[in-house]
This record gives C-alpha cells, sequence and structure tokens, in this order.
C-alpha cells in the first residue's frame, strides 16, 4: 500500500509520452534504415534492457558481424589470386586507392585554382595595357574529379529516370483502364523489355546525333545518349506496375465513382492514382534500380562522361592501382544504388496509405 | 608588342618568361582527342606546362576509345584535332573507309612501337634465334625465326592470329614488313574484302591499344604490334616477349601525326598555328638537353588521365631503355624522338611510304602514278602551315632557326639500305621502283581479285 506519488505519476507519464514518440520515429527509422535506434532508445528510456538486448543483436549485431566476417574474407582470400595486374586488391588496398582519388580531386582542384588565377593575372595585365576587349573569361578544362563524375551519372540517371516515368506512368494508366489499350501495349512491352542497354546504345547514339545537331545546346549528346539509354531500359518495370496497379483496383470503388458520375480526370485522380499508387511506387523503384545498373554500362561503352567510364579508363590504364580503383568505383555504384532505393522508399511511405498507418 | 610576363606554377624549372604576340584566335575553347599511348606525350606536356595557355588556347584533352571513334570525332566536328596515326589523314582524304579531307601540319613523334608474341611462342620461336656469345638473342629477330612456328600452327590446322591497331595503322604496316621481310605471307586487301587476310599465312586482326595485353593473356592473339607502354607491359605482368622495336625495322620511322580536318584548318588559320606553335614548344621540351625532361614527363604521362600507365613502366622507353624478355635490357636511346632528326617536320617523303604500304597491299586496288602519291602527300601534309608557326617561335627567341629544315622540299634523303631491317632502300621521289624493289606485294599493274593476284 503505498500513497502514489504525484511525482511518480508525473514520471510514469513522461515515460509514457517518450515511448509514444520513439514509437512514432520507429516509422521513420525503418524507413531510413535505422531500425536498430529503436531498441537503443527504448533502453536508453528506461525499458528493460534485456528484452531490448536481442532487438539489437537482431537489427545491428548480426549485419555488422556479417559485413566484419565478409571483409575479413576478403582480406584473407584476395592476396591468393594472382592476375597480371598484381594480386586482387584486398580492403586496406581499396581504402587507400579511396583517399588518393580524395587526394587526386583536391589537387585537381587546386590546378582549377592556379588557372584562374592565372587567367585574372593575364586579363589584369591585358586592362592595365588598354586591351580591355581582348579579355577572355573561360571555363577551366581539366579532367573531372571522381566526385564529378558520381554527381555526372546520378543527373543523368534521374533525367533518363524521369523521361522514363513521364512516359510510363500515363500509358501504364491507359492499359490498366482499357482492355484494349492494354492488349495494344502488351507485345510491344514484351518484346522490348528484355532488350540489353549494349543493343539500344548504337541506335540512340545515331538518332541523337542525327537530330540533336547543334553543339552548344542545353545538353551536351553524351548525356542525352546516356540518360535516353537508361530511359528505355528502365520505363518497362514502372509501365508494368502500373498498369498492374489500376487494373486491379476495387470494384466497390469503381462501382462508387459510375454512381457519383465521375468524369475521367477525377475519375483517375481521386480513384486510380491513389489506390494505385504502392504498385506504381514499387514500378518506380525497380525503374531507378534498373536504370542506374543500365547507366553504368551504357557510360562504359559509350564513353560517356561519369563512372562508367572512370571504371573503363581504369581498366584501360592496365597499371598497379587500376583493379583497386575499379573496386573502389563497384563499391561507390553500390551504395549510390542503395541510397537511390531508400530514396524511393522514403518518398513510397511518404505517399501512400497502407492499411497499418 | 605586348609582352607578358608571367611564371608557370605547374613545374618547377620551365618557367622562362614568355614574350609572345598573341595570335588573333578565331576559336580559342579546343577538344583534342588522343588514345592512350607514350607518344600521346606532345598534348600532355603542352597542357600541363602552360603551352596551349600562352597561346591563348583553353584545351581539353579527351581519352578516346580506339581509333576508329576518334577519328570519326574529328570528321563530325565533335573533337577539334586529334593524336592520330599517319595513315589516318592521308587514308581518309583518299577516301579508303571514311572518306574526309584531314590534314596534319605537325608530325609527333619517330619510332616508338615494338611487336611482342606470348612466352608460348616466345618459347618455340627461340631455338631459331640466332644467339650473341653471351647467349642472349641477336637483335635484330627476323620473322624468318618465326616462319617455322607458323608453318607448325598451320600444319596442326590452328590459325596463326597476330594483333595491329587499325587497318591503315603505322602497326599494320610494320608487323607486315616485318613479317614480309621473313618470308611469311601477311595477306592482302581487296574492294571486296577488307579483312586484309588474302592469301595469308598470318592472319592479322585489329584490337584497341590498352586491350592488347589482355587480348593476348586470353589466347585470342599469339602477338601484336602496338605502341608503348603496352609492349613493357606485357614483359612486366610477364605475359609476353618484345621481339623486335620499329627502330630495328626501320631506323627513325615516322610514327604518329597530329590530324586536324581541312574545313577547320581553312576557317581557323590563326588557331592551327598557335596549336602547332604549342606542340613543337612540346616536342622541344621533350627532347631537349638530351632527354634531361622525360622524368618529368613519365610522371606526367603516368597520370590516370593521360595514359594511367605504372610509371615505371612507361619510364622504361621513354628514357631510352627496352626490356626484351624479362631481365634482358637494351639501350635504344632513340626508341622515342619526338624533336631530334627534324620529327615534327611533317615530310612529304613519310607520307608517300604509308600510301605505297596501302598500295603494296591491296588497300589503295589500282596501280598509281608517281605523281599522284606526290599530290596526294602534299595535299595532306602541309609543311607551310609547320614553317609558318616554327618561325614565329623562332622571333620570340623559343627555338633555335637551325632547328628547322626552312628549305625542304619535303622529301627526306633517301634511305640507306642499312637502316632497314631486308636491306631495301626507300627513296619517297620514287614510289613505284620502290614497290618494284619489295619482294612481296603489289607492284606496277597488279591487283587482287578474289583471291588471286593478277598482273
Amino acid at each position: 500500500m503505498t500513497a502514489i506519488d504525484p511525482d511518480t505519476i508525473e514520471q510514469e507519464a513522461r515515460k509514457a509520452r517518450r515511448f509514444t514518440r520513439i514509437n512514432k520515429a520507429d516509422a521513420w527509422f525503418q524507413v531510413m534504415g535505422l531500425a536498430w535506434l529503436t531498441p537503443i532508445l527504448k533502453a536508453a528510456a528506461g525499458d528493460n534492457p534485456r528484452a531490448q538486448m536481442s532487438e539489437i543483436w537482431r537489427l545491428l549485431g548480426v549485419p555488422v558481424l556479417a559485413i566484419g566476417i565478409f571483409i575479413a574474407a576478403w582480406a584473407t582470400l584476395a592476396p591468393t589470386v594472382q592476375t597480371s595486374l598484381g594480386a586482387i586488391p584486398g580492403p586496406v588496398q581499396v581504402w587507400e586507392q579511396a583517399i588518393n582519388l580524395n587526394a587526386d580531386a583536391v589537387r585537381e582542384r587546386e590546378k582549377e585554382a592556379a588557372f584562374y588565377v592565372r587567367q585574372d593575372e593575364r586579363n589584369a595585365a591585358l586592362i592595365a595595357e588598354g586591351n580591355a576587349e581582348d579579355v577572355r573569361d573561360r571555363i577551366y578544362t581539366g579532367k573531372p574529379t571522381y566526385y564529378q563524375q558520381i554527381w555526372t551519372s546520378i543527373k543523368t540517371v534521374f533525367f533518363g529516370f524521369l523521361i522514363g516515368s513521364a512516359i510510363a506512368i500515363p500509358l501504364g494508366i491507359m492499359a490498366g483502364l482499357s482492355a484494349t489499350a492494354n492488349a495494344a501495349i502488351n507485345p510491344i512491352i514484351q518484346i522490348f523489355k528484355p532488350v540489353s542497354p549494349l543493343a539500344w546504345l548504337p541506335i540512340v547514339t545515331m538518332v541523337v546525333s542525327a537530330v540533336y545537331a547543334t553543339n552548344d545546346g542545353m545538353f551536351s549528346k553524351s548525356f542525352l545518349v546516356s540518360a535516353i539509354t537508361v530511359t528505355l531500359c528502365s520505363l518497362w518495370p514502372t509501365l508494368i506496375n502500373t498498369a498492374l496497379g489500376v487494373s486491379s483496383i476495387d470494384k466497390d470503388l469503381v462501382s462508387v465513382s459510375k454512381v457519383l458520375k465521375m468524369n475521367t480526370y477525377s475519375k483517375i485522380t481521386k480513384l486510380v492514382l491513389p489506390s494505385a499508387l504502392p504498385l506504381i511506387f514499387t514500378g518506380l523503384r525497380l525503374s531507378l534500380g534498373v536504370g542506374w545498373m543500365v547507366l553504368i554500362a551504357a557510360e562504359m561503352l559509350a564513353q560517356n562522361p561519369g563512372l562508367g567510364k572512370f571504371v573503363w579508363d581504369e581498366f584501360q590504364n592496365g597499371s598497379s592501382q587500376s583493379l583497386a580503383k575499379i573496386m573502389v568505383a563497384v563499391f561507390t555504384i553500390g551504395i549510390i544504388g542503395f541510397l537511390l532505393d531508400r530514396v524511393m522508399f522514403a518518398l513510397q511511405s511518404m505517399f501512400t496509405f497502407t492499411e497499418n498507418r | 608588342m605586348n609582352t607578358l610576363k608571367w611564371l608557370l606554377a605547374s613545374t618547377a624549372f620551365c618557367a622562362s618568361p614568355v614574350m609572345a604576340e598573341m595570335l588573333d584566335l578565331e576559336k580559342d575553347e579546343l577538344t583534342l582527342g588522343f588514345i592512350k599511348l607514350t607518344d600521346m606525350a606532345p598534348l600532355a606536356v603542352a597542357y600541363e606546362l602552360g603551352y596551349f595557355e600562352d597561346e591563348g588556347l583553353f584545351v581539353t584533352l579527351e581519352a578516346q576509345a580506339n581509333w576508329k571513334v576518334l577519328l570519326d570525332g574529328v570528321i563530325d566536328g565533335q573533337l577539334d584535332g586529334a593524336h592520330m596515326l599517319a595513315g589516318q589523314p592521308l587514308a581518309a582524304t583518299i577516301g579508303y573507309g571514311t572518306e574526309a579531307h584531314i590534314i596534319t601540319p605537325f608530325s609527333m613523334d619517330l619510332n616508338g612501337n615494338g611487336i611482342t608474341v606470348s612466352n608460348d611462342i616466345w618459347e618455340q620461336m627461340r631455338p631459331h634465334v640466332p644467339l650473341m656469345e653471351d647467349g642472349r638473342p641477336q637483335h635484330p629477330i627476323s620473322a624468318a625465326s618465326l616462319a617455322p612456328v607458323v608453318e607448325d600452327y598451320q600444319d596442326q590446322g590452328i590459325p596463326f592470329n597476330m594483333g595491329m591497331v587499325f587497318p591503315v595503322s603505322t602497326h599494320n604496316y610494320e608487323l607486315r614488313y616485318w613479317l614480309a621481310a621473313g618470308g611469311l605471307e601477311p595477306g592482302y586487301y581487296s574492294p571486296d574484302d577488307v579483312s586484309g587476310q588474302i592469301g595469308a599465312d598470318v592472319f592479322l586482326s585489329v584490337t584497341p591499344p590498352p586491350q592488347m595485353p589482355s587480348t593476348m593473356e586470353a589466347g585470342t592473339i599469339f602477338g601484336y604490334c602496338v605502341g608503348e607502354p603496352w609492349n613493357q607491359q606485357a614483359v612486366f605482368k610477364g605475359i609476353g616477349v618484345p621481339v623486335i622495336t620499329d627502330y630495328e625495322i626501320w631506323r627513325n620511322n615516322p610514327e604518329k601525326v597530329f590530324g586536324i580536318s581541312a574545313e577547320f584548318a581553312e576557317e581557323n588559320p590563326n588557331t592551327t598555328i598557335a596549336l602547332t606553335k604549342a606542340l613543337i614548344r612540346a616536342a622541344i621540351w621533350l627532347d631537349e638537353n638530351d632527354n634531361a625532361n622525360r622524368e618529368e614527363a613519365v610522371e606526367i604521362l603516368a597520370r590516370s588521365e593521360y595514359v594511367g600507365a605504372d610509371a615505371e613502366v612507361i619510364a622504361n622507353s621513354m628514357t631510352g631503355t627496352f626490356e626484351y624478355e624479362s631481365g634482358d635490357v637494351r639501350d635504344v636511346p632513340d626508341f622515342n624522338v619526338f624533336f631530334r632528326y627534324n620529327a615534327t617536320y611533317p615530310f612529304a617523303s613519310d607520307a608517300i611510304w604509308y600510301l605505297t604500304q596501302m598500295r603494296r597491299w591491296g588497300q589503295i586496288a589500282e596501280p598509281q602514278t608517281d605523281e599522284w602519291y606526290i599530290e596526294t602527300a602534299q595535299s595532306v601534309y602541309r609543311s607551310d602551315i609547320y614553317l609558318d608557326a616554327a618561325r614565329m617561335l623562332v622571333d620570340d627567341g623559343i627555338a633555335n632557326e637551325a632547328d628547322f629544315p626552312w628549305d625542304s622540299d619535303g622529301f627526306k634523303e633517301p634511305t640507306p639500305a642499312a637502316d632497314v631491317i631486308d636491306g631495301i632502300g626507300y627513296d619517297g621521289r620514287t614510289p613505284n621502283a620502290y614497290l618494284e624493289s619489295l619482294p612481296i606485294g603489289l607492284k606496277g599493274e597488279q591487283m587482287v581479285v578474289g583471291s588471286e593476284i593478277q598482273n
């Protein structure tokens, strides 16, 4: 029998509030791939640490351990494979090259700064001599740094992906709403879906060169070629999933729209899109993944700027550091692919209404 | 006259003050293409040492995937100019392959190639190679030592494949010259069969230079002819043995040129001269003081945006040594010549030699007159532009009057027989007579019809 202490009530209430907050945040952690934060926070907030430990182990310990085992196995096995470019690089060499690439980028930036200093001096000298009309302001022309290559690739993939989505979603809605349209589009999807980017590339190159004849347009030719290749390969998953999502709307909802005598436009915006959204997003996620994979191949073959070209150039260089640098690129490509997928997943959870939210 | 004085920050000691009157440039932002080979050095040096900037040029250097892509880039204007095979401007101008009038105001270097065979082929060749007293092979090694090996393969029904970098490349003609000098048929081209394998003992095919070692390692080809660093790379990786350098096939033979389209040169005369000036300065720097700057050049070339191979591999040939069998390092001081011996002057006689080789192997199917050879060569090799640029450099005190052949009519002294592996001299003034003097190959009125040579 204890008298209830108001302080304790206050504490309990605070604790309860804290847990509701943690549970709210948990939804976001799930999206961001930080699910392991929840049990840690709960333990810190005074929950039973025992119960949380097993959660932490499952969400954080196991993945970290797996990565550790992978790195250890890699470090021991890599030196045993001898190629003509030396042994396969282990984690240490790859990390060294990552640092090296960063140093390269820094050096390139210094060279760039020096170039602008020289240019300014030249122009100042010209103005001092009264030849102001000879003043030239030119952009630095050096090699793109590793970071610039990454940025180029990301820009290209999003540009191609957006064009692809702008084509695929309307087409998919059409195919989902009308069986006739579906019958018309279906064979085309079936034929073009399996085509490799490497087969599209020569065709796209020729067409872009013929149609986009200016050399000083908004986009460079190489950018367009890569982006359109990405479009051609990445629009299919969106198209198929959109069509599927639209055609599998709840029949009751369709009846409701008929009762309310909705016109087509409001039927699509009020009814079709919201209920098809989860599947459309699934399609978009798949498309972006495919697009990223395709882009690297396209850049490699066409020698267009970006990570693919970086990999190819390093392979052509054939120096003792080349393999390690290519490995750095492999990890970069993988991590960026993973992050892109996460971004899409986060967008999906913001826009869609599932039963449990 | 404006005098601009500023120090170049890029290198430690090339800080000579620049005194020059800027030309009035029609175009100052240029993209130049190159292939990852050490003989692109003049381009990298002109960029890194600020020679392009001195001329008011803002240049982007772009590595190209292969020679075809590079040539197409220059023809359709994506590239303003490029490091080219000497045969490319000539072939394009006479319409072999893509037709386009390409000119060259600047020859990039002499020598610089080698022929490499795989370890396995070397093992089989070696018993047929004459040895010196210390047991090392006697150089130059003739293709006659390869002939028994090729015969073995023929008996077993295995085609003997070798790689070269492009149908109109120096490497193709050098490899053919070497094989023919050893009595092996390298095959002919004809208008309806451009494989170049008609009647061949040794089948030649195209592989991009950087992929040569890996293609040989995969067993697709048994040997190749390519520029540096890809011969030395084979030794370092332990996958092959260079058997001969082109310096031993034909002493101081012309190698790469700097090619631009005739249209570009016409529309941008001052830009063309400015480019040539910068490249001549780079060539002077590469050879001055008895190759004193080669170490620094190697460091530049080893950067991943240029050649990107390991510095020690590039250094081998650039600093005048060459490794044949692993451990058999010999001095070849003139393996890479960038400026000495008038290396940069575009001699018409060099162009004529390439044209004779095109005729010899059937790429030029019809017989041509001596005048045709000379006129074609002179329309592509523009020594007038070169001399304009050289004159300006001499006036600015950057180059020596004595280093340039001011009075040349574009013909080198005839190559003496002793300077060529098969002892056949070459005089550019009489191409048809030269063709007659070569043992294997088309001559006179001969043409390839089907798989036969008809007189």
